[in-house]
């Protein structure tokens, strides 16, 4: 058992005791801009927020912070109006709302700089601003060239050149989310929502967005910063509310926190912070991967993996490492390099041959790619294996729902009955739908991409364990995640990408959390233990 | 700023005119302008009801009731025309608007009220509609002698050479171009159909874009009635059966994307165009008009795969050399 | 629940039931509400006329709608699986003009069902090398084809005419296996159970499923989804060239025109089946309902010498009222349930 970073149960702390209560207004303190009481959502199988809290005050920036999962994001999207919430009050300027779509909120003054860029690739930059609200003249037709005055105007404000009318589509991520945040700034807003806006961005562009929230401040806007890097809450927030579970569990001021109490609001229970992680020796290596290439999406991509470990793949969102894993899956076809298999050669241009070969790989974008979200259970599991459970092209039912049985049980499945819609089940519990699916097939090497996003914090200690003990099994294992301590505290390895390379390969003694950032990141001064990554990437021919 | 090769609808008129330069080597009399404007004029209903298609199918729906929303609203003015021929032009012009433009509000409230997918509804109301014309007539046809001569005058009345008609195809296209370029909601066929959630998040309600675009849709089929049985002097059942695959085939032709979110006005002018020269020229340069409907399949065919291609994804650009190439 | 000894990686909870049990509500389905409609007008039918329940006039009934139904059954699996083929009626045509060519080239009955057949196949994997190779659209494809394919046929007979069958080609359109069922029946018969045990007995039919409601995933769990799509494009081509065969052999004569429009009819004829038109779900019993449904709907407004355009009303707002029916239930239970939410609060 390895233990990561805090791990003591939450009970105490100056937020937790009056978090139950309204927030109440300290004298000499503004009056909240915007309040939310006791807001609450549903789906189907998930309570996403459960009567949570939220005080937004002018001029200030309120970070919140919430593991993966905490109803941050829904939160988002109750107050953007694109979410109705089933329970709650909202009291914006002392005055109670409801918002009636996303128009609504916007007319409203609240504009949201959402996680997952949602663009339109076939409009241009300046279109992309501005849709749905585009300046008019006065016959009510659209001004398109006050609409890309405007455009330079906010790429001024953030200090970058992008043409109005460019296509968004032929934009990289990075400046496709400096769309997004140019689209938030388009509106005159009294309130922005930034959903982990650094998520893809690079230092020096962090440090531009930095002084765009400033400047915001200083307009006497209420920013609501949602984060889950404490260096960054720590840089640019006054108050903190913490999220766990769907449930608001502290606030307060900034100036009174620090790390250690806000990661015990957020992680509560010690079971996140435990890593069941079985100590074993890696035996002979599995899979080497040598010098493998994607015109646009990775280059030089070399590793290998041994018998029994677990390799942890770290990197910002839209580094590569999902784009590799496909690659490896047979999603997409990659232009030059080689794989190795258990000793052979391995070429692979279908998910199929990669199953045959003893490959499978657990996709980041589940309720896509992982599961049918339409079929039971029975059918998800046995997918892949109805070959081997079938006699002359006919499906023996009766073997199929063994199979389901039998690893819904080894994956302590919470559900009605096997024939219960996988749609209908929590994340985490769709998470154990895809593993056991995957298992079904006696892999020897199983990729796991981004494993517990989205994922209940029971489950994720249970898909966590499963991991452990099949590595310990002998199965070889491929994490891809984003959260540094499951990488610390999980991998027997890590690589880092940035920018479609592998920039640093890390041995799991006496690395830290710093390292990995400032490898992920191409911060200068970067400790990164392949030194020459930088060079490297200067040098490469664009395609081999 | 993309180099003008690459412009879809650019290639597009390269080979209208390719086709046209050819059919006049072997056909001269083809190209003259007296009979240019009569292919013009000839494509023009099919022209105008492609427009209106567009916006339907760049919200990521489709219209296959064009046709016979066109057959009803022409029997219904055609009926009214009959029955009183004192009633003045600018009402049944007015009356082949509102019952097309009616017949649009109920496909649209179909899809966006009661959530049907759009090409059941419009399986469903094409069936109707062209039910509903029989119960109207009892089958029997209205014949050029029933009609004023006003109603069948109209369209012909030549203007600066060309009669009302295509001049009528002209200002509708222009209209359209500038709802399309210069309105909200003609942005919002774009934004709609091309991702519908950000669509959302921008504040747009997809539903009523979709009702909006087959209102259009259906505004257009109901002016095309009406031109249609004038032009013909003929109105009955079966009028313009199966002309909802021409007007689709113009739209896959002009580059109209039937995943949504991607079209022009241009691109669907220049393909309802394509149809009609086509259609046009094969009598003149001595191949068999039976010739027309195998040729209108092969272009669509080889529209959809050309237009895939110049579209394919290219995957995510994420190292810095493939950002900087683009 | 119970319990057994486990071998679970962790803790162990109990066994999971197969499918719970959900008494009535397992009546509540597309297809029992199909087959009491379907009962009705059979009932409504006999009342209204009495040449009705003549067992001669049901088997020629049989007739109107058997071809169509044949395509219908491939078509719901092409409909379930995610795609559609609008050129199924051109393809009807195509391989009756190949049959009439041969026809008069002299060649026998056996040789005119293999060109049928042949013909058929050819035209799905027209479509369906178009449609995965290219990653096209089907709906755009398939519109092409529909010209296409329906292009060829004028090419070649213009406004002539094919009759020269030889005389035990006929049989295939109107001759009589037993009693008063045709062998059409018997054929639709035979080929509804095949698909029925096809789509829902069979690791194809699993992936046809899988590929329809997700064809991401289904990738992802090592489907080769681009064969599934084009083996189900084949399949349609085959059924399509089969109902050909059918359609040449009881007119006895082929015109470019033969079976227009009919592409319309069996999407209306699989979508009332209950089968979703964007793709996932769906039977064949359902299917064959729906046919028996239009078939009788058509024979009994015949009866009453109702034209078949006014027909074509009625299936309209069938094909809309059934398919908005449930949805408007479920927008009125759901306001109801809202409503009772906000006054629990």
């Amino acid at each position: 058992m390895v233990t990561v970073s805090a791990q003591k149960p939450s009970g105490e702390g100056p937020g937790e005791a009056q978090a139950s209560q309204p927030f109440p207004v300290m004298p000499g303190e503004p009056a909240p801009l915007l309040f939310m009481r006791g807001i609450a959502k549903s789906f189907p199988g998930v309570r996403a927020l459960d009567g949570v809290d939220l005080a937004l005050y002018p001029g200030q920036v309120t970070a919140l912070i919430g593991e993966n999962g905490a109803g941050k994001s829904t939160l988002v999207k109750t107050l953007t109006g694109i979410y109705q919430p089933d329970e709650g009050q909202i009291l914006l300027e002392g005055e109670a709302v409801t918002f009636d779509g996303a128009e609504d909120a916007m007319r409203r003054g609240i504009t949201a700089i959402h996680q997952e860029t949602v663009l339109f690739d076939e409009l241009t930059v300046a279109e992309n601003i501005f849709m749905g609200q585009q300046p008019r003249t006065r016959w009510g037709f659209v001004d398109w060239k006050l609409m890309r005055e405007r455009t330079r105007e906010i790429f001024a404000r953030l200090e970058t050149d992008i043409h109005p009318d460019t296509r968004l589509r032929d934009l990289g991520i990075a400046r496709k989310h400096l769309v997004a945040i140019a689209r938030a700034l388009s509106v005159d807003a009294k309130i922005v929502i930034m959903d982990e806006p650094t998520a893809s961005l690079s230092h020096k562009e962090v440090e531009e967005l930095y002084a765009i929230v400033d400047t915001l401040k200083a307009e006497g806007k209420a920013i609501l910063f949602i984060s889950h890097k404490f260096e960054e809450v720590f840089r640019v927030a006054d108050r903190y509310t913490v999220f766990r579970d769907g449930k608001s569990v502290g606030f307060g001021l900034m100036a009174n926190a620090d790390t250690n109490h806000l990661i015990r609001l957020m992680v509560g229970r010690t079971v996140d912070q435990v890593f069941p992680k079985i100590e074993t020796e890696p035996g002979e290596a599995v899979l080497a991967v040598e010098g493998l290439c994607h015109p646009t999406e990775f280059a030089d991509i070399s590793f290998t993996l041994r018998k029994g470990e677990i390799l942890g793949f770290y990197g910002l969102v839209g580094a590569g490492r999902s784009e590799v894993m496909q690659a490896l899956f047979g999603i997409t076809a990659t232009s030059s390099g080689s794989v190795t298999l258990g000793g052979q050669p391995y070429r692979c241009t279908h998910p199929r041959e990669a199953l045959e070969a003893g490959l499978v790989y657990v996709p980041e974008e589940r309720g896509r790619q992982g599961v049918v979200l339409q079929l039971p259970v029975f059918e998800n599991i046995a997918l892949p294996s109805l070959g081997r459970i079938s006699h002359s092209g006919f499906v023996r039912m009766a073997e199929q729902f063994d199979l389901a049985r039998g690893y819904a049980r080894r994956l302590q499945l919470k559900a009605h009955s096997l024939s219960q819609e996988v749609g209908t089940l929590s994340g985490g519990n769709q998470q154990k739908v895809v593993i056991g699916k995957w298992l079904a097939m006696g892999p020897r090497v199983i990729i796991l991409d981004e494993p517990t996003k989205g994922v209940d914090v029971g489950s994720k200690a249970a898909i966590h364990g499963f991991m452990s003990e099949l590595a310990a099994q002998g199965l070889s294992v491929i994490m891809v995640s984003s959260e540094i301590p499951e990488i610390l505290g999980m991998s027997d390895r890590v690589m880092v990408m940035r920018e479609g390379r592998i920039v640093g390969a890390f041995e799991r003694g006496g690395l830290d959390a710093e390292t990995l950032v400032r490898a992920a990141t191409g911060n200068e001064g970067a400790a990164s233990t392949s030194g020459t990554a930088s060079q490297e990437q200067a040098h490469a021919a664009p395609h081999p | 700023m993309q180099p003008l090769i690459r412009n879809r609808e650019f290639l597009l008129a390269l080979v209208v005119i390719a086709l046209i330069a050819l059919i006049g080597l072997r056909a001269p009399e083809f190209v003259t302008p007296g009979n240019l404007a009569q292919v013009f004029t000839d494509t023009s209903i099919l022209m105008m009801l492609a427009l209106g298609q567009m916006a339907v199918i760049m919200t990521r729906c489709i219209d296959l009731s064009v046709a016979a929303n066109l057959a009803l609203s022409g029997m219904v003015v055609a009926m009214v025309n009959a029955a009183n021929p004192a009633i003045p032009m600018p009402v049944l012009l007015l009356l082949t608007l509102v019952v097309g433009g009616a017949l649009g509000v109920v496909n649209g409230l179909l899809v966006w009220r009661v959530g049907i997918p759009s090409i059941v509804v419009t399986l469903g109301t094409l069936s109707i509609y062209r039910g509903t014309i029989f119960l109207l007539s009892g089958g029997a046809w209205i014949n050029a002698h029933q009609m004023s001569p006003a109603f069948i005058g109209l369209p012909r009345v030549e203007f600066l050479g060309l009669p009302l008609l295509a001049w009528t195809a002209i200002v509708i296209v222009l209209l359209v171009a500038a709802a399309i370029a210069w309105t909200r909601l003609g942005r919002a066929f774009y934004a709609v159909g091309g991702n519908p959630t950000a669509a959302v998040y921008a504040g747009l309600d997809v539903g009523r874009t979709q009702f909006a675009a087959y209102v259009m849709s259906g505004l257009l089929a109901g002016l095309c009635g009406y031109l249609w049985v004038s032009r013909y002097a003929v109105a009955y059942v079966d009028i313009a059966g199966g002309f909802e695959l021409d007007v689709i085939a113009a739209c896959v032709i002009g580059g109209v994307s039937i995943a949504g979110g991607i079209g022009t006005v241009g691109g669907a002018v220049l393909g309802a165009l394509f149809l009609g020269i086509t259609k046009n020229a094969l009598p003149v340069i001595g191949v068999s008009p039976f010739w027309q409907m195998a040729i209108s399949g092969g272009v669509i065919i080889a529209a959809v795969i050309i237009n895939a291609r110049s579209g394919r994804r290219r995957g995510r650009l994420i190292l810095r050399e493939a950002q900087a190439q683009s | 629940m119970t319990d057994h000894t486990l071998d679970t990686l962790a803790g162990s909870p109990g066994t999971l039931p197969d499918r719970l049990d959900l008494g009535w509500r397992r009546w509540m389905r597309w297809e029992v509400l199909l087959l009491a409609v379907a009962i009705g007008i059979f009932l409504i039918n006999s009342f209204a006329s009495p040449y009705f329940l003549d067992p001669w006039n049901l088997s020629d009934a049989t007739f109107n709608f058997t071809e169509k139904a044949i395509i219908a059954l491939a078509m719901a699996l092409l409909i379930i699986a995610g795609d559609i083929d609008l050129s199924v009626a051109s393809i009807i045509a195509l391989a009756s003009v190949t049959m009439g060519a041969a026809a008069e080239a002299g060649v026998g009955t056996p040789g005119l069902v293999a060109v049928g057949l042949l013909t058929g196949l050819a035209a799905g994997a027209f479509n369906g090398f178009l449609i995965t190779r290219f990653q096209l659209p089907s709906i755009v494809v398939t519109i092409g084809t529909m010209s296409l394919f329906r292009g060829i046929c004028y090419i070649a007979l213009g406004d002539g005419v094919y009759r020269n069958y030889p005389s035990s080609f006929a049989w295939f359109g109107q001759g009589y296996v037993w009693w008063v069922f045709s062998f059409e029946l018997a054929l639709f018969a035979v080929l509804a159970f095949l698909f029925g045990l096809l789509l829902h007995k069979t690791v194809f039919g699993r992936q046809i499923f899988a590929v329809g409601n997700n064809p991401v995933a289904a990738l992802f769990s090592g489907v080769r989804v681009q064969k599934v799509r084009f083996s189900l494009f084949l399949l349609t081509g085959l059924a399509s060239g089969i109902a050909s065969i059918l359609l040449t052999a009881r007119v006895g004569s082929t015109r470019p025109s033969i079976a227009l429009g009919w592409e319309l009819e069996v999407v209306t004829m699989v979508v009332l089946g209950g089968v979703s038109i964007m793709g996932g779900s769906g039977t064949i019993v359902g299917v064959v309902i729906a046919a028996f449904v239009m078939g009788l709907v058509t024979f009994g407004f015949g009866l009453l010498n109702v034209p078949g355009i006014v027909m074509s009303i009625f299936v309209g707002l069938l094909l809309i009222g059934v398919i908005a029916l449930p949805i408007g239930i479920r927008k009125l239970a759901r306001r109801w349930q809202g409503v009772s939410g906000r006054a629990k609060r």
